[in-house]
């Protein structure tokens, strides 16, 4: 039976118009929002490809490590830079923030679009100058300087597809800096009138203080990106010590963004995670108001500790001992949203859908990922794990444990609105499994590698070196990732066109994005105003066994989403002490 | 957004409005639509001040270490054209801010007298910069990575016209040759030049975007589309110029006043 809120053989965004220009030229924010999806998903595939093929070149026995020639190390090189570079730049970054937060954020606003569609057009056609730049560089030569674009290195010796790189850093900086200034505007601006900023979904706090991340930290490696390109072509000698220049300066300005982008990736999926822990616990989140200042204190803290990406690097002890210091002051702002997310379930009726299970894995995950981040901001345990696999399992443990994750957590709980359809529940949680035991196969064993000293970023370590089986282990797990995450994948396209139809609230979210039809008509809305109140009043719908899906306890007269319900009209009618002014 | 407008347009859609002509379909209001742009064009310029911020900090880092190369550096530039320059911008700031008060009168052709002011401006600042550019490109005071450089650490690396050419004062008001200077004191005057370059050139980038918006803005003014109830982006594009002229108000004393 077909939810009667469900709109896909009625006219909805998806189908209002037709053909390619309708997409590439839309300036509607949920066209926006997939097409970054399917982007993302694209330049991740392609990271992913880059991940296996170091998987490998590393898993023992596969390349004779003595015999390996220098075309075999330069290509390995040039696997884990582009790699890194395309998973942070392409994928992570622009992940939830450009792809769910386009789709989402107008909707919780009960708005009709951003506060500036056009612009948002913009930072996406800027996305794909920046990936068609990313991806040139495979046509050009071999990009090998890792993500980080170090001088001396960088505009030295090593080739000019650095120059190709950087201009599609530089460009995809654009791209984020225009769609946090977007998000920040219309979070400010577009708001309903009783909206105020304590009754705004968790999601928005984490958007906008991931926004002001954006705007203040990516301006920084623009013009950093900016200055190697001209160090590059014509040797202006900033960052050269041959011309006077200090190359230590460009990592700081590097940090200076890279370490705040950091919480750029993170801070989105701990704005999901909120979502997700609230409703499908049925109960209000825990410690609302001090989950959303956490936001902007993660905001604010990640400007000042990234110094302590450059421990080894000749800064002053003075100036380790202090960045060590306040990277600690990071971990009480993370620490407070996890308990909040405990604390959340307790007591509650937990359901165990995929979106949730995606939610509660994080919690392990980044746990683990949080806390070994603060054995690397101490700085005598720092000089061991330095430039070590510890370092890289912490960070994949963040940044894919935890963002990825919680992307594509996101990705299943809204995918219905999206859609119209609801994912296979047993091959989703099938897929979640694998991902889940594939991914710490992967990099626990590697936090056990790098504290033994095993080092990142080497082509081969023969089997003397004593690290066989922590990169056989890793490289089984990547295998099994690789296809619990195709699996997802798979998931969500057999879903598209043979999932059960969905309702326009199948998972029971109280704020204003499950209040409209599933698909959402072109303008988000029916209806002109939303009541809000609590963002998180678990009362305000209930499970409906026709609808497959949760319905308004109160609904208003005019709400096209239960106007034809014709199942029970007494159940239906609005207790009118009750209905919303 | 507001509740009370619902049980006006209940169960139909927001195209029902009586939609001003100049309010875009997803704003409710002209006051929303203004408002948005202005936090808008701020949040911008927020994000060019931290654009500029890195250079800001290479020039600060650099004169604090080498004082001394700085003052001595100092000499090349020709503090008149400097001076004329900024007068030339201070001026553009009265013109453009004019412009805005003409748009929000509705006074169409003052707004285009003063943005081709403005304009005009701009493109005089240009043309010194063009002037002080192509002497400074002719003497050869260069950062030290280009060919032409006078700058360079080793006295055989600069071309021969060049070496006996180039002469500067030295702290006690003596005459030297260039050649003759300390090579580490000659390699850190390169250094300043590659700060001199890469500021006034990216100040110069923000010139030339600014020349491109105010045609834009000009041509658009000669339609007559800006009015009491639509001067959004004369105002819009009337800050970032602000900001552009701010810029060389702090790099003028910054790069050419030190003595």
């Amino acid at each position: 039976m077909t939810p009667s809120t469900n709109t896909l053989e009625r006219t909805n965004y998806l189908n209002a118009t037709k053909g390619f220009m309708s997409w590439f030229w839309t300036i509607d924010h949920k066209r926006l929002g997939l097409m970054y999806m399917w982007s993302v998903v694209a330049a991740f595939i392609l990271g992913g490809f880059f991940a296996l093929k170091i998987r490998m070149t590393l898993m023992p026995g596969a390349v004779d490590f003595a015999s390996q020639t220098a075309e075999q190390m330069n290509a390995y090189n040039n696997a884990f830079t582009v790699h890194g570079a395309v998973m942070i730049f392409l994928v992570i970054i622009p992940s939830i923030p450009a792809a769910l937060g386009n789709f989402v954020v107008p909707m919780m606003l009960g708005a009709k679009d951003v506060a500036f569609p056009r612009l948002n057009r913009f930072s996406y056609h800027l996305w794909i100058i920046g990936a068609l730049l990313f991806t040139g560089t495979f046509f050009i030569g071999n990009l090998d300087t890792g993500w980080t674009f170090y001088p001396p290195y960088s505009t030295g010796s090593t080739d000019n597809t650095v120059i190709l790189a950087t201009l599609g850093a530089f460009v995809l900086g654009f791209s984020s800096i225009f769609t946090g200034l977007n998000f920040i505007v219309t979070i400010h601006k577009m708001r309903p009138a009783n909206m105020t900023w304590f009754r705004m979904p968790l999601f928005l706090w984490a958007i906008y203080a991931t926004a002001v991340i954006q705007i203040l930290a990516t301006p920084v490696i623009g013009i950093s990106l900016l200055l190697l390109l001209v160090e590059k072509t014509m040797s202006i000698g900033i960052f050269n010590p041959e011309l006077g220049g200090d190359p230590v300066f460009f990592q700081h300005l590097f940090w200076f963004y890279s370490h705040p982008a950091v919480y750029i990736m993170i801070l989105p999926g701990m704005g999901v995670m909120s979502e997700l822990f609230a409703t499908f616990s049925r109960k209000p989140i825990f410690g609302y108001k001090s989950i959303a200042m956490s936001s902007l204190a993660i905001a604010l803290f990640s400007f000042i500790v990234w110094g302590h990406h450059m421990f080894l690097s000749g800064q002053s002890q003075l100036m380790s001992v202090i960045f060590s210091a306040l990277t600690f002051s990071v971990a009480v702002p993370s620490a407070i949203k996890v308990f909040n997310w405990i604390a959340t379930m307790y007591k509650g009726s937990v359901a165990f859908t995929t979106p949730m299970i995606y939610g509660m894995s994080i919690i392990w995950l980044f746990g683990i990922g949080g806390l070994t981040g603060l054995f690397l901001a101490t700085l005598g345990t720092d000089v061991q794990f330095h430039d070590t696999y510890f370092v890289v399992a912490h960070f994949h443990y963040v940044m894919v444990g935890s963002a990825l994750f919680g992307f594509i957590g996101g990705i299943y709980y809204w995918w219905p609105k999206m859609y119209g359809r609801m994912a296979d529940n047993f091959w989703t949680k099938l897929a979640w499994f694998m991902s889940f035991i594939g991914f710490n196969l992967t990099f626990l064993p590697q936090f056990v590698g790098g504290s033994r000293g095993m080092p990142r970023r080497y082509a081969g370590y023969g089997t003397e070196a004593g690290y066989d089986s922590f990169n056989y282990w890793s490289t089984i797990g990547a295998m099994i990732l690789a296809v619990g995450l195709t699996m997802a994948l798979g998931t969500l396209i057999y879903s598209m066109f043979r999932g059960r139809k969905a309702p326009s609230n199948p998972w029971g979210g109280v704020t204003l994005e499950w209040q409209t039809p599933t698909p959402p008509p072109e303008h988000n809305f029916e209806i002109d105003a939303f009541p809000v109140g609590d963002p998180y009043d678990m009362n305000l719908c209930e499970y409906n066994g026709e609808e497959e899906g949760f319905l308004p306890v109160n609904p208003r007269a005019d709400d096209p989403c239960v106007a034809d319900v014709a199942i029970d009209p007494v159940y239906f009618e609005p207790e009118s002490e009750n209905a919303p002014a | 957004m507001s509740s009370t407008t619902a049980d006006a347009h209940a169960g139909g859609h927001g195209h029902g409005h009586d939609h001003p002509k100049h309010l875009a379909h997803h704003f409710e209001t002209l006051e929303q639509q203004y408002g948005s742009g202005k936090l808008g064009i701020w949040t911008f310029l927020l994000t060019e001040v931290l654009f500029f911020s890195a250079l800001f900090v290479a020039y600060t880092m650099y004169r604090a270490q080498y004082p001394e190369v700085f003052q001595f550096a100092s000499q090349y530039l020709d503090t008149n054209l400097g001076a004329i320059n900024t007068i030339v911008l201070l001026f553009s700031s009265l013109t453009v801010a004019w412009g805005v008060r003409n748009a929000m009168l509705g006074q169409h052709k003052m707004l285009c007298i003063n943005l081709l002011l403005t304009l005009a401006c701009a493109g005089g600042f240009m043309g010194i910069k063009y002037v002080e550019y192509s002497h400074k490109f002719h003497e050869g005071t260069l950062w030290g990575g280009h060919v032409d450089s006078i700058f360079k650490a080793d006295p055989a690396d600069i071309s021969e016209t060049m070496k006996e050419h180039s002469h500067a004062w030295n702290g006690d008001g003596e005459l030297v040759a260039v050649k003759d200077l300390d090579p580490v004191f000659r390699q850190r005057l390169g250094l300043f030049f590659a700060v001199y370059f890469c500021l006034t050139g990216l100040h110069g980038i923000h010139v030339l975007i600014g020349m491109i918006l105010l045609t834009w803005l000009l041509l658009r003014a000669m339609k007559k589309e800006f009015g009491p109830d639509h001067f959004g982006a004369i105002d819009f594009g009337g800050l970032y110029w602000h900001l552009v002229d701010l810029i060389w108000i702090f790099l003028f004393p910054l790069l050419y006043l030190i003595s």
